[in-house]
């Protein structure tokens, strides 16, 4: 069983993705990305508009088709079962529905999955619990609809938290969002840190996560530019028209100091 | 009261309470979809069925010769809804898929009918419904398929309610996306067939819909919705049926005139409760 060139210090990945490409109508957007995120782990995902992040982390939920390239979760090809230990947080409430839904049936809508078409005895009880790590317990019987972005947003990541999953995949959580709601997702992050759920998370600055994250991935034109330590600057990478050759293929373990992976302009 | 003695009332109330109720459940799903007017495409689509089911009774040389057209409108329905769902899943123009599959219902029904040696005059109870000719085996036919409507669109609401109100979350939790909108699309195709016999194809997807609509003026949930419009539409069916019982009027037409009528007037209900608790706020 035991697989002895793992060296016994290193955790194995949650996730890992390698060589992913991705296109969308025709047009490339996705060129040989790869992530590995260890348990615990909080990895920030960063780039300008445009630079392939919310499409990166949709290809990891299986949301849009891989070109190429495959992902990993749990040691195992991503499909419907391993699915079932993730949490996503898509970046909006889907305007969806022509039909009013409660907050209480969204975050329900979370403890679904493969093979699990019907909500388990205890469903309501645990959306509660779900609200209450993010401050929102009270708003358990409101139209969704009628909530204030923040509100939706926190409803959105109670949704991915009820499922306790083993890793949580946020698509800009923190973008339009307001400070209570950016401080109570902070304290939520802390609290999935220490219980060891790996975290990977779309921002465009750090601002209220900035302690909770151990590494960031920045991404230009498709492409991973930066890996390491959340850097204090990231102007230059983000910017549109920052060209590479290639990105690396095989990325090291989580290594404080950062590696910046460019080839000659 | 008498009127309730006689089987022919009792078989009629029977299919329409069944109908009305197991009807929005359905309508619910299609109206978070957006996807309202799906039932109008997939009842034209029946509409063909109906004929082809004729003309396959009288090939064969039956004695009763449309006992076909409730198969073949089951079978041309579920299979128009599951072309519709395939195009859609495909990134197909929803609308335009639609469009097409009413023009070509309504056009293969009128030719096929022909071919059939009937007359348009025949397909006339299946466009605006002939429940007043509703015999038991219709009855069972009936509630057979409410049976699985309600079965199935009660029984996976969950799951159900997660696909149509955001797809995107459900694939990346694991949940069978594709298979979940197939069954709403047949589980509407079940219900149009259903539905034909007491509104008739052209205003079948009226009683899937507009009982959603009512509801949705006066819930803010997802499943109090549908049990109002459950509500809704048995109430709106079993009144229409029953009036039409003491006066000479279509029944279906009459269901659907009552629905929309309850609408407006529950949507100015609401407005001017709305404009007098301001008034007397300011």
């Amino acid at each position: 069983m035991a697989d002895l060139s793992v060296p016994i210090d290193v955790a194995p990945p949650v996730l890992s993705a390698r060589n992913v490409d991705v296109s969308l109508n025709g047009t490339a957007i996705l060129h040989a990305v790869g992530i590995d995120v260890s348990p615990g782990e909080v990895v920030a995902l960063m780039g300008g508009n445009g630079s392939g992040k919310s499409t990166f982390v949709r290809a990891l939920v299986g949301a849009v088709p891989l070109a190429r390239g495959s992902v990993t979760l749990f040691g195992e090809p991503a499909g419907a079962s391993p699915r079932s230990r993730i949490g996503y947080v898509p970046q909006r409430m889907s305007a969806g529905g022509g039909v009013a839904a409660t907050v209480d049936e969204v975050v329900r809508s979370g403890l679904l999955g493969h093979r699990r078409l019907r909500g388990p005895r205890d469903a309501r009880t645990r959306a509660k619990r779900a609200l209450a790590q993010l401050g929102i317990e009270d708003l358990l019987g409101r139209d969704v609809s009628r909530l204030s972005g923040g509100q939706q947003q926190r409803v959105l990541i109670a949704r991915a938290l009820v499922r306790q999953p083993d890793i949580l995949i946020l698509d800009e959580p923190m973008a339009g969002v307001d400070l209570q709601s950016q401080v109570a997702f902070a304290h939520a992050l802390g609290h999935l840190k220490e219980n060891g759920v790996a975290v990977i998370i779309v921002l465009h600055e750090l601002g209220a996560l900035a302690r909770h994250i151990d590494r960031s991935v920045v991404l230009d034109g498709g492409r991973v530019t930066y890996e390491g330590a959340p850097p204090n600057d990231l102007g230059i990478h983000a910017l549109p028209g920052h060209e590479h050759e290639h990105a690396h293929e095989d990325p090291p373990s989580p290594a404080r100091g950062g590696i910046v992976l460019e080839g000659p302009a | 009261m008498t009127l309730l003695a006689d089987p022919l009332v009792q078989r009629m109330l029977l299919v329409g309470l069944l109908v009305g109720a197991a009807a929005p459940i359905v309508g619910t799903y299609l109206v978070q979809r957006r996807m309202a007017l799906l039932g109008d495409g997939i009842g034209h689509v029946a509409l063909a069925g109906v004929a082809a089911g004729w003309l396959a009774g009288s090939a064969a040389g039956l004695a009763q010769r449309d006992s076909l057209a409730v198969p073949g409108a089951v079978l041309f329905a579920v299979a128009g809804a599951v072309i519709i769902e395939r195009m859609r899943a495909r990134g197909a123009a929803a609308d335009v898929v639609m469009a097409i599959l009413f023009y070509g219902g309504i056009a293969s029904g009128v030719l096929l009918i022909g071919l059939a040696g009937g007359s348009n005059a025949n397909l006339l109870g299946y466009l605006f419904g002939s429940i007043s000719t509703v015999a038991w085996a219709d009855v069972w036919i009936t509630a057979t398929l409410a049976i699985v409507i309600v079965g199935v669109g009660l029984g996976l609401r969950g799951a159900l309610f997660a696909v149509t109100h955001d797809q995107e979350f459900a694939r990346s939790t694991g949940l069978p996306v594709e298979l979940l909108n197939m069954m709403v699309a047949v589980l509407a195709a079940a219900t149009i067939t259903v539905a034909m016999r007491v509104v008739g194809v052209l205003l079948v997807s009226a009683l899937m819909i507009l009982p959603v609509a009512i509801a949705q003026r006066v819930t803010a949930s997802f499943s109090r919705t549908m049990y109002v419009s459950m509500a809704v539409g048995a109430t709106l069916t079993l009144t229409g049926i029953w009036i039409t019982l003491t006066h000479d009027l279509q029944p279906g037409a009459l269901i659907v005139v009552l629905g929309v009528g309850v609408y407006v007037a529950v949507t100015l209900a609401l407005a001017s409760r709305d404009r007098l608790r301001r008034g007397s706020e300011s």
